[in-house]
C-alpha cells in the first residue's frame, strides 16, 4: 500500500549488542484495528514504541501519514499530535486532577482555549463512562478508572492512530472488562487506527482486522482472526496459542 | 444487595493507657540496660540543669550600668545585651535610621512565609519576590522617597545576613534547578559545563569562594569597575548554593518514574512545557527537605562573610565585645546571637513540614 498511515520498512534496532527488532516490515491502513501478540522479550511492545519515538530505531523507515520519522524533534512532536499512546502503567499525572491531565495536552500543544478543551475532555470523559471523577486526583481512582482516563487523555489530541501498550495487563481482573468495552466502543466507532499489544485474545477476535504473531523480534504470522486462532501456519504459532488459550 | 451479615459482631479495640507508674517501669525500667541509661540521664540533669537556670536566670543581672556591677554578680550579664543588642542586630546602621532596616526583616520574613501559601503558586510569585526585594534595597539604601542615602558599608547585624540569606537563597535556587536540568541534559556541551560547573564549586569550601570573589574577582575587573563587597560576597553564596540546589533537584528528576516522562512525550509536549508542567512540580516536592535543609545551611555559613570584613550578625557581636566598659561576656553574646540564629533556623525547618504536610494533602501517588 504506497498511502499506507502506517509503514515500517525493514526496520531494524539493537540495545546494545541485542537485536530487538529484526527487519520489520508492516503496512496499516487507515482505520485498521490490529492486535499483536507474542511471548515476553518479542519486541512488540519496542515495535509500538518506535511509532512515537518513545524508542529510536537504528535501521530502516518509519512512515507516519507521510512523514519520515527521524531525530529531528520538530518532526518528531507533530508525529507524537496524532498518534496517542496508552499505558500499561497508565503514566497519569499524579499532580493533576483527572480534568487537568486530560485538557494539558489540548491547551498547551493543540493551543485550544481552556473552556472549549474542558467541553471536550468531559465529552471524552463521558464516553469512558467516568464523568463524575473529573475533579478527583488519579491516586484517588482505582485501576480500571485510572487506565479509561488515559485512553481519555489520549482521544483529547483527536489523534490518528491509538497505540495500545498491554493496556489491561496492570489491572486486576474486575477491571479488565471495563476497560476492553470502552476500547471495543472506540473500534466500533469506526475509523480510528489502533495497534494493540495484549494478551486478550477475546478483544483480538472481537475487534481485530489483523493478528500479528510476533517472537525473538520478527514477525512471524499475520493473518485475520478467525485464520489466525483457528488454523495458524507456524509452529512457533501453535505453540504460543497452545499455552495462552487453555 | 443488602450487606450479609457477620458471623461475629464487630466491637470496639481496646485500649488500656497506662498509669504512670507502669508507664516508668515499662519505658524507663524494662531491661537492665535502660534502668542503668534512665539513672545516668537523671543524675547528668541533676548535676546540669540547675546549675544552667541558677547561671541563666536565677543570679542573673538584668540591668546595669557598667561592666563591673556585672562581674561582682556570678550569674549572666544580661544587662551587657540589653546595652548592646542595637549594635548587634544592626551594626553600625545610623541610630535614628534603624527602623529601615528591621522593617526589612519583617519584609524579607514576611516574603518567605508567604511563599508558603499555595494560592500565591502561580507565576505572580516572582512578580512578588522581585517587588519585595525591590522594596528591601530601596528602604535599606534609600536616597530615595525622602530617605536618606546609607551606603551598604554600614548595614550590619540581622538585617545584613538576612539580606545574604535571602538574596542568595533567591538567586541560587533557580540556578540551581537551570543546573540541574542542564547536567541532565543530552546536549554534551551544556551537559559538560554543568558538571565542571558543580564538581568545582562544590570541591571548594564556601570561605575559599569568598575570598576569590572578594580579591581576585576585581583582578579580573578593568581599570576603575570596582563590583561592591556585598555584591561580591553575594555572588560567592549564590554561586556555592547553586552547586548544592542542583544536586539536590536533581536527585529529585531521577526518582520520577520514566514513564511520566513517556506520558508528556506521547501528548507531543515539548521539552520545556513537560519540564515545567510535568517534572519539575513533581520533583521539587520531592526534594523539599533536603532543599530546605541546604538553605538552613547557607543561612548560617553567611557568617563567614565575616572573613572578609563584612558586618555581619557574628561580626556585630564581636565588636559589641571590644567595648573596653564591658569586658569578658563573650558567653552572653554568643548565646544570645546562637539563639538568633536558632530561631530562624528552626522556624525554617517547621515551615518546610508544614509545606510537606500541605502538599502531600490532595495528592496521592
Amino acid at each position: 500500500m504506497a498511502d499506507a498511515l502506517i509503514q515500517m520498512h525493514h526496520v531494524n534496532k539493537w540495545f546494545g549488542k541485542f537485536h530487538v527488532l529484526r527487519d520489520i516490515n508492516l503496512e496499516v491502513a487507515t482505520g485498521e484495528r490490529i492486535v499483536i501478540c507474542g511471548p515476553s522479550g518479542s519486541g512488540k511492545s519496542t515495535l509500538i514504541r518506535c511509532l512515537n519515538r518513545l524508542e529510536e530505531h537504528q535501521q530502516g523507515d518509519i512512515i507516519i501519514d507521510g512523514m519520515t520519522l527521524t531525530g529531528d524533534i520538530k518532526g518528531v512532536e507533530t508525529i507524537r499530535r496524532e498518534v496517542g499512546m496508552v499505558f500499561q502503567h497508565f503514566n497519569l499525572f499524579p499532580h493533576l486532577t483527572v480534568l487537568e491531565n486530560l485538557t494539558l495536552g489540548p491547551i498547551w500543544v493543540l493551543k485550544t482555549p481552556k473552556a472549549q478543551a474542558e467541553q471536550e475532555a468531559m465529552t471524552y470523559l463521558e464516553r469512558v463512562k467516568i464523568p463524575e471523577q473529573a475533579n478527583k486526583f488519579p491516586g484517588q481512582l482505582s485501576g480500571g478508572q485510572q487506565q479509561r482516563v488515559a485512553i481519555a487523555r489520549s482521544l483529547c489530541m483527536n489523534p490518528k492512530i491509538m497505540l495500545f501498550d498491554e493496556p489491561t495487563s496492570a489491572l486486576d481482573p474486575e477491571m479488565v472488562k471495563e476497560v476492553l468495552d470502552v476500547m471495543v466502543g472506540l473500534a466500533e466507532q469506526g475509523g480510528m487506527t489502533m495497534l494493540c499489544v495484549t494478551h486478550e485474545m477475546g478483544f483480538a477476535r472481537k475487534v481485530a482486522n489483523r493478528v500479528i504473531f510476533m517472537d525473538q523480534g520478527e514477525i512471524i504470522e499475520e493473518n485475520d482472526p478467525v485464520s489466525f486462532f483457528d488454523h495458524p501456519q507456524s509452529d512457533r504459532t501453535k505453540l504460543f496459542l497452545s499455552q495462552i488459550l487453555h | 444487595m443488602s450487606k450479609p451479615t457477620l458471623l461475629s459482631p464487630t466491637r470496639a479495640p481496646t485500649t488500656a493507657t497506662p498509669t504512670p507508674l507502669v508507664w516508668i517501669r515499662t519505658q524507663l525500667f524494662s531491661t537492665p540496660g535502660n534502668a542503668l541509661l534512665t539513672i545516668l540521664s537523671v543524675w547528668l540533669l541533676i548535676m546540669a540543669v540547675p546549675a544552667l537556670l541558677d547561671w541563666a536566670f536565677l543570679q542573673a543581672k538584668y540591668s546595669a550600668q557598667s561592666g563591673q556591677e556585672c562581674r561582682e554578680v556570678e550569674g549572666a550579664c544580661w544587662a551587657f545585651i540589653a546595652e548592646k543588642h542595637r549594635l548587634i542586630l544592626f551594626g553600625t546602621y545610623p541610630y535614628e535610621q534603624q527602623w529601615r532596616p528591621l522593617v526589612s526583616v519583617f519584609l524579607l520574613v514576611a516574603l518567605v512565609l508567604m511563599s508558603a501559601w499555595r494560592r500565591l503558586w502561580t507565576i505572580w510569585l516572582f512578580p512578588i519576590w522581585i517587588g519585595g526585594l525591590t522594596a528591601v534595597a530601596l528602604l535599606m539604601w534609600g536616597g530615595v522617597f525622602g530617605l536618606t542615602f546609607v551606603e551598604n558599608t554600614l548595614w550590619g547585624g540581622l538585617p545584613l545576613t538576612l539580606i545574604l540569606a535571602t538574596f542568595g537563597v533567591a538567586l541560587a535556587f533557580p540556578l540551581g534547578v537551570v543546573l540541574a536540568l542542564g547536567r541532565r541534559s543530552e546536549l554534551p556541551a551544556i551537559k559538560t559545563i554543568c558538571v565542571v560547573y558543580i564538581e568545582l564549586i562544590r570541591g571548594v569550601p564556601l570561605i575559599s569562594l569568598l575570598f576569590m570573589s572578594s580579591v581576585m574577582l576585581p583582578l579580573f575587573l578593568p581599570e576603575g569597575v570596582t563590583i561592591d563587597k556585598l555584591l561580591r560576597a553575594l555572588i560567592a553564596i549564590v554561586l556555592f548554593a547553586a552547586a548544592y540546589v542542583a544536586e539536590t533537584v536533581r536527585g529529585g528528576l531521577q526518582a520520577i518514574s520514566k514513564g511520566q516522562y513517556e506520558g508528556a512525550d506521547s501528548l507531543g509536549l515539548s521539552y520545556w512545557q513537560k519540564t515545567r508542567l510535568i517534572i519539575l512540580p513533581q520533583a521539587l516536592k520531592i526534594v523539599i527537605a533536603p532543599l530546605v535543609g541546604i538553605f538552613i545551611s547557607m543561612f548560617k555559613d553567611t557568617s563567614l562573610v565575616v572573613i572578609i570584613g563584612i558586618f555581619d550578625l557574628t561580626l556585630a557581636a564581636k565588636a559589641a565585645l571590644t567595648d573596653p566598659a564591658w569586658q569578658g561576656f563573650s558567653m552572653e553574646v554568643y548565646i544570645f546571637i546562637a539563639a538568633i540564629y536558632f530561631i530562624f533556623c528552626y522556624s525554617m525547618s517547621k515551615y518546610s513540614q508544614a509545606l510537606e504536610k500541605r502538599l502531600a494533602v490532595g495528592q496521592q501517588h
